[in-house]
């Protein structure tokens, strides 16, 4: 019996952890658990991997791909090009296997004959009978079907030298509880591994080797790592509408809290889970929480920030303390529900009619979507004000190698500006939009607090300092002005821009959230052609000074964002006053994470441009 | 809304209640409605029954939507906190404020387009929810702040000053209530006081989701004879399905009724209702029943008032979720985090 198949006229490509495989399945099929214990296998055995599900919105039926790039450098963005195809998906097969790179690898179920016009001769079949084998193993449909999946990771365990102890092990973690389907699912694995090492020469050239680069690393998506900052960062109540990619997050801070705010003396529950009957809602009962002194919020997505918009401006001019997670998805509209974009940007700073501005913050890892989780009720309650962690789908549904989560036991709460009754008592006459300290911050007091003092009526109309109804312009103005001034002041609660000014290059990259995952990799390979640029990572707005300095300090800076309309530049220019020739928009907005080949092709373009005018760097 | 504080001074022969205070200190500021507003007599109303009752005015939170019935809040009670938050929204505002601190007296005050139009869906799902609070609807069946256009509990036919006619049927919150599992519902009239209080007294005593949908006639667009929220039309076919006296712990009965005709229902912190009943096959505890009673009335024109329906067996939202016994908004960083050696175990589940 020959050892290989030899299909194709092009040597095949030789990389050792550094590749992307990727999975085309058909949705509902139980792929997502097999697809994932492949990543996790890769990460156990020390090397970086970041997988990315492009998925449809559909139950059952339609495609969907798992992407995963393998990078012993460490570049965790997306790559384009596919060195291994596992192309289980009929719908899609055509396309899947074009897009393998020459020298590649397509495999593929052959209990059913390969159509000859899928036959590509510059790249390596690899087939496998999986139903067949599934058939002649199982006699349940449903494991005949779920174990095909679970059989191709143990062939790729072969083909790729997977550790297959590591694969077991993670099979026996993710049955713990469940102890009875350890053993069919470590046999799907053998009887995938045993098929492609009979039949095929194995490992092939593209394979796995054993490194030490996650070691103190975890792999955790956003939402989960969202889920437990609310938990950590004292959010009792969360109220929320389903809504993707957004689901995830409250799906945690349920798990979680179930786990870690169960009173153990009496049982009962330190927290609040209300899944309201709309957006509208669940922003209404997150803003009475806060109101009431509760730590609350609610995770949505576009369509639910479209709604959430007359709550956001009452919040904000009333001056209650809320967190917003948005993790955004493709609009306009229902848009994409299940693809990613940083479209939100303009929709949520200035969100409501009237001259309202909100609190936003960029994370860009998990790990740094449980700093600003925590963070975000701090400022909330310190500024008094609506804050929105703008996520977006890649961050939040997909699993990232961060560092670890930590929380310093030592830190407190900030509540801001309360009063107690004790305080209270000592105040001649309390009034709660009176600013006492010149921040623009005024005190709040919680209801019932004093039986004689403190007492205010809070409303969404034109106030004076006192709470009390005006129709006084002059009034309202000072109102108006103190808000502004308090926006200046938050600046100062911020996390500020993450900067790497390597030395004196004149071209900079400016980017937020999800992009990050391409920024090292586009700053090394222009490196090599010469082209060196400073990178400013914004984590917030409003924006620092930092933001207009790094802006003025460089010839040309690429202002990189995924949406259509350059969104991030147009806040740039509207608050930091910058002149529109000192940016470049960088764009993509197809839906899937920007890729460090795009950014690259678009800097490189620009280069003949920016020589002609004089202005490119020596 | 009103920015006119009342003068401070108190009559020295004001009468105290068992606080210390007078009927003054439950007051707000001065109204800003028209003259002869139903809405000022539910004001008056709720004043009385929260000094006769004696609560605390600190230990209630007002929250109310947009609208002529919306600002009632500010014209009562001002050492409570008031939230007067955006149109139709008031039951998640009311229900976030009362997840934050189970330990306050809410009072949702509302109208009949705040809950019956753009609320609708907000109103139902409070019910659902069973927020334990007081909701009350002023209804008036217009929209005075836009000057007089018909609302969805304007009943068919009915008319307002201007002479529009309501061509559609009516929704009528007491009966969706009932419905949707609220375990006390009545209807009363802001004229009549007498009725109202001991409702106001019970609804606030309750354990759960009281509602008590109050007819209160708009007197600048909406008190034509052909209006059937007019004071006319109200007085008129205004028939009581029963009539109940609030009695407070420790207080001893000093209404009578006929034997047999009065029930005596205890509330959930000892004070108790009783229930003066004026037909014999009327049943509160029943929902069918009741709401029998209240449509054979509506067939007739005749607008069924009182104590509707009473359930006190059903838990609130507290006691569904088994929620801490501390307020959530007294806890911190004690009892709510968990600490980094937890967080340690759960980025090992991370690898």
């Amino acid at each position: 019996m020959p050892k290989i198949i030899q299909t194709s006229k092009v040597s095949s490509i030789t990389k050792i952890n550094d590749f992307v495989v990727k999975f085309a399945n058909v949705n509902g099929s139980g792929s997502a658990s097999a697809n994932t214990m492949f990543a996790k296998s890769i990460f156990r055995m020390g090397i970086p991997v970041s997988p990315h599900n492009i998925f449809p919105s559909n139950i059952q039926g339609l495609p969907t791909w798992y992407e995963v790039r393998i990078s012993e450098a460490g570049y965790l963005g997306r790559r384009e090009g596919v060195d291994l195809m596992v192309a289980m998906n009929e719908q899609t097969i055509k396309k899947d296997i074009e897009a393998v790179v020459p020298g590649g690898y397509v495999l593929y179920d052959s209990s059913k004959t390969l159509p000859n016009e899928l036959v590509r001769d510059d790249v390596h079949y690899l087939p496998i009978p999986l139903k067949d084998i599934c058939l002649r193993e199982y006699d349940k449909p449903n494991q005949r079907q779920l174990f095909k999946n679970i059989v191709y990771v143990g062939a790729l365990a072969a083909f790729l030298k997977i550790d297959f102890k590591i694969l077991t092990d993670i099979v026996s973690d993710q049955f713990k509880g469940k102890e009875r389907l350890i053993l069919p699912n470590v046999h799907a694995l053998e009887l995938g591994h045993q098929y492609a090492s009979d039949n095929f020469e194995c490992p092939l050239n593209l394979q796995l080797k054993h490194s030490n680069k996650t070691a103190a690393k975890i792999l955790i998506d956003g939402n989960t790592a969202i889920g437990l900052g609310c938990v950590y960062g004292g959010a009792t109540v969360a109220s929320w509408y389903p809504l993707t990619p957004s689901t995830s997050v409250v799906d945690a801070f349920s798990t979680y809290c179930h786990r870690l705010r169960i009173d153990p003396g009496t049982g009962k529950k330190k927290f609040s889970i209300v899944q309201a009957e709309d957006e509208l809602s669940a922003i209404g009962i997150a803003i009475g929480a806060g109101w009431n002194g509760a730590r609350a919020f609610t995770a949505t997505s576009g369509p639910g920030i479209s709604l959430m918009q007359e709550f956001l401006g009452l919040a904000y001019f009333s001056e209650v303390p809320v967190v917003l997670f948005n993790i955004q998805r493709v609009g306009p509209s229902t848009g994409m529900p299940t693809r990613t974009q940083q479209g939100d940007l303009l929709a949520c700073a200035y969100a409501s009619h009237g001259d309202t501005k909100h609190v936003l913050l960029f994370p860009s890892s998990p790990k740094e979507c449980f700093d600003f989780a925590v963070d975000a009720f701090d400022i909330a309650e310190r500024l008094q004000t609506p804050v929105i962690v703008m996520s977006d789908l890649e961050l939040g549904m997909n699993e990232q190698i961060c560092d670890p989560l930590q929380w310093n036991d030592k830190r407190k709460y900030d509540r801001g500006k309360v009063l107690s009754a004790e305080a209270l008592e000592s105040i001649q006459r309390y009034g709660r939009y009176l600013d006492t300290d010149g921040d623009g911050i005024p005190y709040r007091t919680y209801p019932g607090t004093h039986p004689e003092k403190g007492s205010y009526f809070t409303r969404g109309s034109s106030h004076d300092a006192y709470a009390a109804y005006t129709e006084d312009g002059n009034v309202y103005a000072e109102v108006m002005d103190r808000l502004a001034l308090k926006m200046r002041t938050a600046v100062k609660y911020l996390p500020k821009p993450e900067i790497t000014a390597q030395g004196k290059h004149q071209l900079g990259m400016l980017y937020i959230g999800s992009t990050q995952s391409a920024i090292q990799e586009v700053q090394d390979n222009l490196a090599k052609k010469g082209i060196n640029l400073n990178t400013m990572r914004i984590r917030a707005f409003p924006f620092h000074e930092e933001v207009k300095q790094f802006i003025d300090q460089h010839e040309l800076v690429f202002v990189i964002e995924q949406n259509r309309d350059a969104q991030l530049k147009s806040l740039l220019k509207i608050e930091c006053n910058i002149n529109e020739q000192q940016m470049c928009s960088i764009l993509s907005y197809n839906g899937v994470l920007i890729t460090p080949t795009h950014i690259e092709q678009a800097i490189l373009q620009t280069m003949p441009k920016l020589a002609r005018s004089n202005e490119v760097p020596a | 809304m009103s920015y006119i504080s009342k003068p401070k001074f108190k009559h020295p022969l004001l009468k105290t209640n068992d606080l210390g205070l007078t009927r003054r200190d439950y007051e707000g500021s001065l109204t800003t409605l028209c003259g002869g507003c139903g809405h000022d007599s539910i004001s008056a109303a709720i004043i009385q029954a929260a000094a006769e009752m004696s609560l605390e005015p600190h230990r209630v939170a007002k929250i109310s939507g947009i609208g002529c019935s919306s600002k009632i809040p500010a014209y009562f009670l001002s050492k409570a906190h008031g939230f007067n938050s955006v149109h139709g929204r008031m039951p998640s505002v009311a229900t976030g404020a009362n997840i934050a601190n189970k330990e306050l007296y809410y009072v949702g005050i509302s109208g009949d387009g705040d809950s019956a139009s753009i609320g609708l869906g907000q109103f139902c799902h409070i019910v659902r929810r069973r927020i334990n609070m007081l909701y009350i609807v002023a209804n008036n069946g217009t929209y005075g702040l836009t000057k007089g256009q018909l609302s969805a509990t304007a009943d068919l036919g009915s008319k307002t000053k201007s002479g529009e006619e309501s061509l559609y049927d009516a929704i009528d919150l007491a009966t969706l209530a009932i419905e949707l599992g609220a375990s006390f519902v009545a209807r009363s009239f802001s004229g009549d006081k007498k009725q109202l209080v001991p409702l106001l007294q019970a609804g606030l005593k309750h354990k759960g989701f009281a509602f008590i949908d109050i007819i209160s006639p708009c007197v600048t667009f909406n008190n034509t004879d052909a209006s059937t929220h007019g004071y006319k039309n109200t007085w008129d076919n205004y028939v009581a399905l029963s009539a109940i006296d609030y009695v407070p712990m420790r207080k001893e009965i000093s209404t009578s009724y006929a034997p047999g005709k009065v029930k005596e229902i205890k509330l959930h912190d000892g004070s108790a209702i009783h229930l003066h009943k004026t037909s014999d096959d009327y049943d509160p505890y029943d929902k069918e029943n009741a709401l029998h009673h209240i449509n054979a009335y509506k067939k007739q024109g005749k607008i069924a008032t009182g104590l509707l329906y009473i359930n006190q067996t059903t838990s609130d939202l507290h006691e569904i979720q088994d929620t801490f016994d501390k307020p959530f908004n007294s806890l911190g960083n004690i009892e709510l985090c968990p600490g980094n050696a937890a967080l340690t175990n759960i980025n090992d589940t991370f690898r």
